[in-house]
């Protein structure tokens, strides 16, 4: 009787784990608590994956509220040029300049550091790391039954080489002459000539040694993700019975680990023409009244270069998005996922056709026309296993019997999302619309929305969801709805305006409007942005402070299951060990998806078919 | 922590170690892609410098493959328990491996001396950033083999598990390598 005392309830679960179990042996050695026995090996130079997730997550939010903080600022300059900016000073010291009448303003080549810096870290640092980072470590050895990675020790590499990423970025931000400038994807020859602007020097340095490290850290965890999805599953996992979560950060792991080294080879070319006088992309350049002894290179060499990585890596944000809203619908709407394997191809093909569409960046560059329409064909083929995605994810959805917690709500906040920016992505792919449309706020408006926005909806959606599983509490939900709420409108009131800008010409990273006399006339439509803006970034200061309260504070977790998923994750004990399952492992019995089947409301996937019971869903 | 590792994973057709090396080799094989097709786009768009190869780079690539043999018959031996000739190739194969280093950086200098230096033309860029990013791998797999004559000459010969894993990752890694060097080899003799 001691025992029930201690553990009250056994679970179902756990009762069947012990009975069809793979017993592998795990716990007679004592490994375990020799690599996780002190606070460093258990917090910092952790090896567990769970540990690892969290320090990817709380990494992505430190970048994510500093990124955030940016866009702010060079919002106030684009809605507000007139007002006086001195306040920003104890922040921004130099950056802003105050003339004889005390106005503060903000300076022109700081706005450009202050737009670059922005994109590169949310683009990789949070949407990259922080999104995928975080939950293929959480869930892959969960979801899949294993009990860590394939290797832990390269997988803490991977964090504390994003981490070393991170410390050099954040050290360019304080240079006296600025961080890098010259937009995030760091075209040549602003980024190739250190006298090309103030941030080209030191600060592309640093910003091109910070990216080096963090492909090393990309490529570190996708070599993990890929061995440990194809090598570790439990018994009776097959691939067929993986959950859509995994599948997609299977797949963006690949697509990670075959387009970062080509954006390598672009840095390596670029740091010989910026250090070794040899002229890759340089040619025939005059700066400063003189010309450059530079001739031969083509800086539509480095945008191949570039986008061969720049447009996979949309799709490596987007793809886990993708995976976590899948489960989390189908949860939620205690109905499994509609049309399983159409999702597993359309993940497929999405992750294949990525790697064929990236000149729909180079319209404009002057590639051939006729070349750019066998780009323009495969861009639009994209909506195909993207339409497929949608309608699925609605069917899944339809005649559910939903519960609306935050996670859900998201979930469909992604959806939404996703068709608003994705439409839009249609007129853009195409090379002649393209002509009046590229970088204007049309293209702005349009990745914020689909790879921004949605990629932060399938976050928010995942730790809402999986949070009780990362600390064994739960995050606030009525907090959670006003956040949804809050972003879900605050969001669409900043984006959805900027296709009218778009349309209208306005482009996107110039400094002021105001003097233009076509644009100067949204003027009262750029603060609408603004406003909007600052009150969506107060409500993720709702989430932060939700988040941090919860972890210690939350309401505590009483059940193994709460939301009565089918998945592994949730057998693990309410705070799993190392090893993820105290005794066997669990082996699966069938797919991840039985929800409302016979009469069931769920069945675990740890669960023998019954008498009868047909594996057909 | 290794026994349990093979333990835990005896139910595989292959080790997860060596997957996900041969994962690796994908992911630098994609680089040296990039590289390659690099340099056929800006071939075709002018403007660029004939020059012949330095024969050097012929003569190295048989450095190379022999380097090859001698660690895959040191390879051999480990297993038979010829630890004369495990030891002795072993120690070959690491020579030859530095060989190929000083040849090629000699191969760089008969470049410079014939009128093609780095910055000379894109042409001749391509030829110094490529073959030394594969220089460097080599370094890195001579690293590698400076690891396992430790093992070699410190252990005493015995054929575990463990030891025949880590010498299969070294031996893949470094036929890798050699592979790659013939791949960029014939790209150069193709297109220069």
């Amino acid at each position: 009787m001691a025992n029930t005392a201690i553990k009250p309830v056994v679970t179902e679960e756990e009762l069947l784990i012990e009975e069809y179990g793979y017993d592998d042996h795990f716990h007679e050695h004592h490994h375990g608590d020799k690599y996780q026995s002190n606070f460093i090996t258990t917090y910092i130079f952790s090896q567990d994956h769970k540990i690892i997730a969290k320090q990817f997550l709380i990494t992505g939010m430190f970048w994510a509220i500093i990124g955030a903080l940016m866009s702010l600022v060079f919002r106030l300059q684009l809605g507000f040029p007139e007002e006086n900016m001195a306040w920003l000073r104890p922040v921004l010291g130099k950056w802003i300049t105050i003339n004889d009448a005390g106005m503060g303003s903000l300076a022109p080549e700081f706005y450009y550091a202050l737009v670059t810096m922005h994109g590169t870290i949310l683009v990789f640092f949070v949407l990259t790391a922080g999104l995928s980072g975080t939950f293929s470590n959480l869930l892959i050895p969960l979801q899949i039954g294993a009990r860590d990675m394939a290797s832990p020790f390269l997988n803490m590499l991977s964090y504390w080489f994003f981490f070393l990423a991170g410390m050099i970025m954040f050290f360019s931000l304080f240079l006296s002459t600025g961080p890098f400038a010259g937009g995030w994807t760091a075209y040549p020859p602003l980024s190739a000539l250190p006298q090309a602007s103030s941030g080209s020097g030191a600060g592309m340095t640093l910003w091109i040694l910070s990216l080096v490290f963090f492909v090393v850290s990309v490529l570190l965890g996708g070599i993990n993700y890929i061995t440990t999805v194809l090598n570790l599953r439990t018994k009776g996992m097959t691939m067929w019975r993986l959950p859509l979560t995994i599948w997609a950060f299977f797949v963006t792991a690949i697509l990670g680990l075959l387009s970062f080294p080509v954006l390598v080879s672009g840095f390596l070319l670029l740091m010989f023409d910026r250090s070794m006088g040899t002229s890759f992309y340089l040619s025939e350049i005059f700066t400063g009244g003189q010309a450059l002894d530079n001739v031969g290179g083509s800086p539509i060499l480095y945008q191949h270069l570039f986008w061969f990585l720049g447009h996979p890596e949309v799709y490596i944000i987007i793809l886990p998005a993708m995976g976590l809203v899948s489960e989390v619908l189908s949860v939620h709407s205690r109905k499994p996922i509609f049309g399983y394997k159409a999702m597993v191809y359309s993940i497929l093909a999405i992750g294949f056709l990525s790697f064929i569409v990236w000149a729909h960046h180079m319209f404009m560059s002057g590639v051939n026309p006729f070349i750019s329409n066998f780009f323009v064909i495969f861009t639009l083929i994209i909506a195909v296993p993207s339409a497929v995605k949608v309608f699925n994810w609605i069917a899944t959805v339809y005649g559910g019997n939903i519960r609306f917690t935050a996670a859900s709500l998201f979930a469909i906040g992604f959806v939404s999302m996703f068709i608003s920016g994705g439409l839009t992505g249609i007129f853009l792919g195409n090379s002649a619309i393209d002509i009046q449309l590229h970088d204007t706020y049309f293209v702005v408006a349009h990745f914020h929305i689909v790879m921004g926005v949605a990629a932060f909806f399938g976050m928010f959606a995942g730790i809402y969801n999986w949070f009780p599983k990362m600390f064994g509490r739960f995050m606030n939900e009525t907090l959670g709805k006003l956040h949804f709420w809050g972003t879900m409108i605050g969001a669409y009131a900043v984006f959805w305006p900027m296709h009218y800008l778009g349309m209208a010409g306005v482009p996107r990273r110039y400094y002021r409007f105001d003097s233009f006399e076509a644009f100067g006339q949204f003027s009262a439509m750029n603060q609408f942005i603004t406003i909007a803006a600052i009150i969506t970034f107060a409500f993720q200061v709702i989430f932060v402070v939700n988040f941090f309260y919860s972890i210690w504070k939350g309401k505590k977790m009483t059940t193994l299951n709460p939301w009565g998923a089918t998945t592994l994750e949730w057998t693990t004990p309410i705070n799993p060990g190392h090893g993820n399952w105290p005794g066997k492992i669990p082996t699966v019995q069938r797919w991840a998806y039985d929800y409302g089947k016979d009469g069931k409301e769920f069945i675990s996937q740890v669960k023998p078919l019954e008498e009868g019971e047909s594996e057909t869903h | 922590m290794e026994a349990v590792v093979a333990k835990e994973f005896s139910r595989n057709k292959i080790h997860p170690r060596k997957f996900a090396l041969w994962v690796a080799c994908a992911s630098i094989m994609m680089m040296f892609a990039a590289f390659t097709s690099a340099i056929i786009v800006r071939q075709a768009a002018g403007n660029w410098l004939e020059f012949r190869l330095p024969d050097i780079f012929y003569f190295n690539t048989i450095v190379i493959l022999l380097s090859s043999i001698t660690l895959h018959s040191s390879y051999l031996a480990f297993k038979r328990g010829n630890t004369n000739l495990y030891r002795g190739m072993l120690a070959a194969t690491f020579f030859l491996g530095l060989t190929f280093l000083v040849l090629q950086y000699q191969g760089w200098q008969t470049l410079t001396d014939i009128g093609v230096a780095l910055n000379t033309n894109p042409s001749g860029s391509f030829v110094y950033v490529v073959s030394g990013v594969h220089a460097a791998h080599i370094l890195g797999g001579v690293g590698v083999l400076v690891v396992a004559m430790l093992h070699a000459f410190l252990l005493p010969h015995k054929v575990t598990a463990a030891r025949k894993l880590r010498f299969e990752l070294t031996l893949t890694y470094w036929h890798f390598v050699d592979f790659l060097w013939i791949y960029l080899l014939s790209f150069f003799t193709l297109l220069y």
